[in-house]
């Protein structure tokens, strides 16, 4: 409590009148009135609705496409395959260097998970669209898939995308993002004990109440008015921009208001195409995932493997920490090279180690892309380590969170990173989760402070 | 695809319309009448966003037919406020920050108020009972959950 006010003593008064005091949200009027406009709440005439043909397989050649049945269906106006998509080969994070593109819009000879998009078709109306799409015939190969990430890595399993030749993304550390800090191995040898756990996480899905989705307006003079439920505005105009090659002064988008996100709309996934429906109709153009898409369809949090080991003396010390962190991106990249990286900067966590070894990689599988979820790259980590601690208190009988006071970061600590600690405040933080909780700990450690010769 | 027509009273008002046989009320609400506040999050009868008032019962407008609401009076959360008046529970969502994307509000609002005309001073069990078909991600339900049983405290005749 008094560090903090010594941290913030210029910019901070403790006469707080916000904190604690309840505020009217300036959009809920909107909301609790049913007024709130959502992308889906805008209606145009004429409009056309767009449904994906997907793929029913996990990994296939496609030998060919008949679009020519569903073309003849009553109501459907345009059906669209790959050819007709100007940049079909992109990747959401081009636009911060981080390549190869890697994923396509509309699958171009080869689907790599169950669910990709393939056709699309536009029609008078949604039922129409979906009578349609089932009449696409595609004719597939099917390949061996790989779904665990370990078996991905193992020489001679199937490549899941080209683009990038293997399994893993490749960044310019190598096959994974990597931190060294003193020397893990001495750690371990001079250990009184050596704990090595994996820890495992399934994808999640956000599920989002409003689902994900876009109406398109032509507004007659070549610009097109987009509005969409995307979390990433800019990066959805900008990434639209490279696959339709249209300049971003033709693409107005409107956006704001989400039916809930979660990291969940942040892919450029159904606005690009939905534009350009609605550039060779000339007709407006709504494109909204079914529930099922939602839950199938969208990105969810990637699955996660966390292999950690750690070397602990019994005064309670941890002298040695290596993680391994796998994050399975499913068959592209989208934000997955990004988050595996976030691991490797959020190890070893907020201690003080001195031996510190970390090796996060992106891989490929055949599964469902995976993508941003609130703090992607860090939350199954922390799961990870915080369950890692509680066990190694228990392995060296000792209370949990007595021993996090010994191995918490403090100021002036150096990081594995090699960036000295400021403003931790976490033993502070601590003492007050303490005191909340009645959760007794010895007199010293509620005496510590962050400031090392404060204690 | 024959067109039927269609006549109802909605939030007081007279509509009648020529719909595609078949078509769902919540899509005939949003997409013929205009009125948007009942929201589609599944067309499949699992979250309760579209939830509205037919002939004071709570139904799940992506599951009826408009057709066969003819003659029916139909209440949506567009329809509450009064004359630029909140009602009660609008209030009591908006004093105990009870939305966050608000994309289940409306129909969370439909969900309370049939229990409140129903039952105006309901327990916290009557509250999650009547709750129980709405889905909400953002909020954790407990502000709803306040802001339901303050709306029910607000109302004069359960000051006892
Ligand atoms: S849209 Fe009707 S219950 Fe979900
Ligand atoms: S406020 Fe977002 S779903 Fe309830």
């Amino acid at each position: 409590m008094e560090l903090r006010k010594s941290y913030f003593a210029d910019v901070r008064k403790d006469d707080l009148h916000e904190i604690g005091q309840p505020r009217p949200r300036s959009d809920s009027p909107g909301h609790v009135t049913g007024r709130t406009a959502y992308f889906a709440d805008r209606n145009f005439p004429g409009m056309l609705h767009l449904k994906m043909v997907r793929s029913p397989h996990h990994h296939a050649r496609i030998r060919s496409i008949d679009t020519s049945e569903a073309e003849k269906h009553p109501g459907v106006i345009k059906v669209l395959t790959a050819k007709d998509v100007p940049h079909n080969v992109y990747t959401i994070l081009i636009l911060i260097q981080v390549g190869p593109e890697d994923e396509t819009v509309l699958a171009d000879g080869k689907v790599r998970w169950k669910g990709e998009a393939v056709v699309a078709v536009l029609a008078e109306t949604e039922r129409a669209a979906q009578e349609a799409a089932a009449k696409v015939k595609v004719d597939y190969e099917v390949l061996p898939a790989v779904f665990d990430m370990e078996e991905a890595l193992k020489p001679g399993a199937p490549i899941v995308n080209e683009y990038h030749g293997q399994n893993y993304y490749l960044y310019d550390s190598g096959a994974c993002r990597k931190v060294r800090f003193g020397d893990v191995e001495a750690g371990f040898a001079q250990a009184d004990h050596v704990l090595e756990q994996s820890y495992q996480s399934s994808p999640i899905e956000h599920a989002p109440t409003e689902t994900t989705g876009c109406v398109v307006a032509p507004e007659g003079n070549d610009r097109f008015t987009c509005h969409t439920n995307t979390q990433a505005m800019f990066f959805t105009l900008d990434n639209t921009s490279i696959i339709l090659q249209m300049p971003g002064s033709k693409l107005h988008f409107v956006g704001g208001t989400v039916g809930g996100g979660f990291g969940g709309k942040v892919d450029v996934i159904v606005e690009p195409i939905a534009i350009l429906g609605a550039k060779l109709t000339g007709r407006p153009v709504c494109f909204i995932y079914s529930r099922e898409e939602e839950m199938q369809i969208s990105s969810p949090r990637a699955a996660e493997k966390v292999v950690i080991k750690d070397g602990v003396m019994k005064d309670g010390r941890i002298v040695a920490r290596k993680v391994t962190g796998y994050t399975d991106a499913g068959a592209y990249s989208r934000h997955s090279p990004y988050g595996a990286q976030k691991g490797a900067g959020h190890y070893p966590g907020p201690y003080t180690v001195p031996n510190v070894w970390i090796d996060t990689y992106c891989v490929y599988t055949n599964r469902t892309p995976s993508s941003a979820m609130r703090g992607f790259g860090v939350t199954i980590g922390d799961f990870a380590l915080e369950v890692q601690m509680d066990k190694l208190a228990r392995l060296i009988g000792m209370d949990p969170l007595e021993f996090r006071f010994i191995n918490a970061y403090r100021d002036g600590d150096m990081k594995a990173h090699r960036q000295p600690t400021e403003g931790a405040a976490l033993i502070e933080c601590m003492q007050e989760a303490a005191r909340v909780a009645n959760w007794p700990v010895a007199e010293k450690y509620m005496a510590m402070s962050s400031y090392k010769n404060g204690a | 695809m024959a067109k039927v027509p269609v006549q109802f009273t909605l939030n007081g008002s007279e509509k009648a319309e020529f719909i595609d046989s078949g078509t769902t009320l919540l899509n005939a609400l949003r997409d013929k009448i205009g009125d948007t506040s009942p929201k589609g999050g599944c067309h499949q009868g699992t979250c309760g966003a579209c939830s509205v008032i037919i002939d004071g019962e709570l139904r799940l407008s992506c599951l009826m037919l408009a057709e066969t609401c003819n003659g029916a009076t139909i209440t949506t959360t567009s329809g509450l406020a009064v004359g630029g008046v909140l009602h009660p529970l609008q209030r009591a969502f908006l004093d105990t920050f009870a939305t966050q994307c608000g994309f289940c509000t409306p129909g969370m609002i439909m969900a309370a108020k049939v229990l409140l005309d129903h039952t105006p001073n309901p327990s916290r069990e009557d509250v999650v009972e009547a709750l129980s078909g709405n889905i909400c991600r953002c909020t954790g339900y407990e502000p709803i959950i306040r802001a339901v049983l303050a709306a029910a405290r607000a109302n004069p005749q359960n000051a006892a």
